[in-house]
């Protein structure tokens, strides 16, 4: 790209902010009523990692797989792709990170969560805030975003899952693959929103930098 | 009571003067330039379709594009632009092209925009798909990407009679002295660049080439994405802007660039029934002179 340094966040944006909103309000009303009893689900997980059930980490890999697997096909590829061609190239980074949650819930040891703050902090804003979040700043619910079902809250709750899973045995081979598309999709997700000028850009961003620098503390 | 409305029009243009070139601006035939290389004429405000067109699979919103096409072709439109980057803009217009039929005499015109020569062709027969039109009637480099590779088999389309005219474009004054490069060797009829009330650099050396080369122009971004609009709205419209028949800041804008005697056609994008009537009335009535376009660009430059 020539003279890049001309160009302006708004000049990637391929679509007005309108057809942004009504992009989630036809996907949420395709999804209906998948919503609240997807909404249940993460609930019931949260609750069963922060009692320290041992099955709850595994199975929580495999509920994100799921979900990365789901917002790949059907938010990205389905209907995203059809305003924004960028959108195929998220599909399939939402498809391997699926398949990366996959292996990560094949390879992890049993055992309870870590109790790490910022990591149940940020499952529980992936899972019980965001929904309302944009409720919120003004907009319907028909536009919420839904963990496990639109790709800000599933990154935001996989980056809290990744501060809270404890790595042992054949898994710390893989710790830090995990964490290198959700925090790509946190400046690529938070760009959108800050062209969209949507007052909540700024909270994925934030999100991934409290997730790296809890992540780093952990480690040293 | 179209006549009611007439006759009530005519009673008060006679104390009111401003009000009967308000009349001209929705009505008549839309004025027309010539495209320099073959002297066809085209309305000098067509219809742009970045982001405005490209509402993916809405079905609300692909039936609000083909209103706003219904409202630009009755109102005299003909020149359509799309690009294959702008998203779902091409079906979405194929789709309103289809279901205007005969209403649509559209003036096609599309881009290439892929950095392979070797796959330019699959992409626009692609977006001729799209569109469900027998031929393009323009088809131009996007951004100048790979350019060297496309006009060549640009060139080698309209010898085969596959497309009418052939030309290139950038946007927000971007690699200006490329354009200029292409536009002195290359065979062009069309450049599309970037032209507005206060994004006027082509005025020194772009529009004067394509006048000595006899390059049809193309003006895209003529609101700034509507930013400029944005901004002019928050001041009064001057009146002495009643001189030339403009009913509000988006025919400023529009009569500014459009009088410029090397602009072909202006290309504004919108999504709205009344905006692209409010745009097409730009091309109708009276022109601003030399004068006036320079006391119009010192006016918006002070505010």
């Amino acid at each position: 790209m020539s003279e890049w340094w001309t160009y302006r966040l708004s000049d990637f944006l391929l679509f007005s902010p309108r057809t942004w909103h009504r992009l989630f309000e036809l996907y949420h009303a395709w999804l209906w009523p998948a919503q609240p009893l997807v909404l249940l689900l993460g609930v019931g997980l949260l609750f069963a990692l922060w009692r320290g059930a041992p099955w709850a980490p595994r199975a929580c890999c495999l509920a994100l797989a799921t979900a990365w697997a789901w917002v790949a096909w059907a938010f990205h590829l389905q209907r995203y792709a059809a305003i924004n061609w960028a959108a195929t190239w998220f599909a399939l980074a939402f498809a391997f990170q699926a398949v990366l949650m996959l292996a990560l819930a094949w390879l992890s040891a049993s055992g309870p969560a870590r109790r790490s703050p910022t990591g149940f902090a940020l499952l529980i804003g992936a899972v019980t805030l965001m929904p309302v979040l944009g409720v919120a700043c003004g907009r319907p619910w028909q536009e919420a975003e839904v963990f496990g079902l639109t790709p800000d809250a599933t990154v935001l709750g996989t980056l809290g899952f990744l501060l809270v899973q404890v790595h042992g045995g054949r898994s710390r081979a893989l710790a830090a693959w995990p964490w290198l598309i959700p925090l790509m999709w946190c400046g690529v997700g938070g760009a959108t929103l800050f062209a969209l000028e949507l007052p909540w850009a700024g909270l994925l961003p934030l999100a991934g930098l409290a997730a790296v620098i809890a992540g780093l503390a952990r480690r040293y | 009571m179209l006549l009611q409305r007439r006759q009530l029009f005519a009673a008060l243009a006679s104390v009111w003067p401003g009000l009967s070139l308000r009349a001209q601006t929705t009505a008549g035939p839309l004025l027309t330039r010539a495209i320099p290389s073959s002297g066809e004429a085209i309305p000098l405000v067509g219809l742009g379709s970045w982001i405005t067109f490209n509402v993916g699979h809405d079905p609300v919103a692909r039936e609000a594009c083909t209103e706003v096409m219904r409202a630009f072709f009755e109102g005299g439109g003909r020149l359509i632009d799309s690009s294959p980057m702008y998203g779902s803009s091409q079906p979405v217009i194929g789709q309103g092209l289809a279901r205007l039929g005969r209403a649509a005499p559209v003036f096609a015109a599309d881009k290439v925009w892929i950095g392979s020569g070797a796959r330019g062709t699959e992409q626009i027969e692609a977006s001729r798909r799209f569109w469900g039109v027998p031929r393009f009637d323009l088809l131009q480099v996007h951004n100048l990407l790979a350019w060297e590779e496309h006009l060549p088999q640009l060139f080698a389309m309209k010898s085969a009679g596959r497309v009418r005219y052939v030309g290139i474009t950038t946007s927000e004054g971007r690699r200006h002295a490329e354009i200029e490069k292409v536009m002195r060797s290359q065979p062009i009829d069309f450049v599309q660049i970037s032209y507005n009330l206060l994004d006027r650099e082509v005025e020194q050396r772009i529009l004067p080439l394509a006048r000595e080369r006899g390059i049809g122009v193309i003006v895209n971004r003529p609101f700034r994405e509507g930013a400029l609009l944005r901004e002019l709205q928050r001041h009064r419209l001057p009146p002495w802007a009643a001189e030339f028949g403009c009913d509000g800041w988006a025919q400023f804008a529009l009569k500014f660039i459009v009088s410029h005697p090397a602009v072909t056609c202006a290309i504004p994008a919108t999504s709205s029934v009344a905006h692209v009537r409010q745009n097409l009335g730009a091309a109708r009535g009276v022109l601003p002179d030399a004068a006036m376009r320079a006391r119009m660009a010192a006016h918006v430059a002070a505010l």
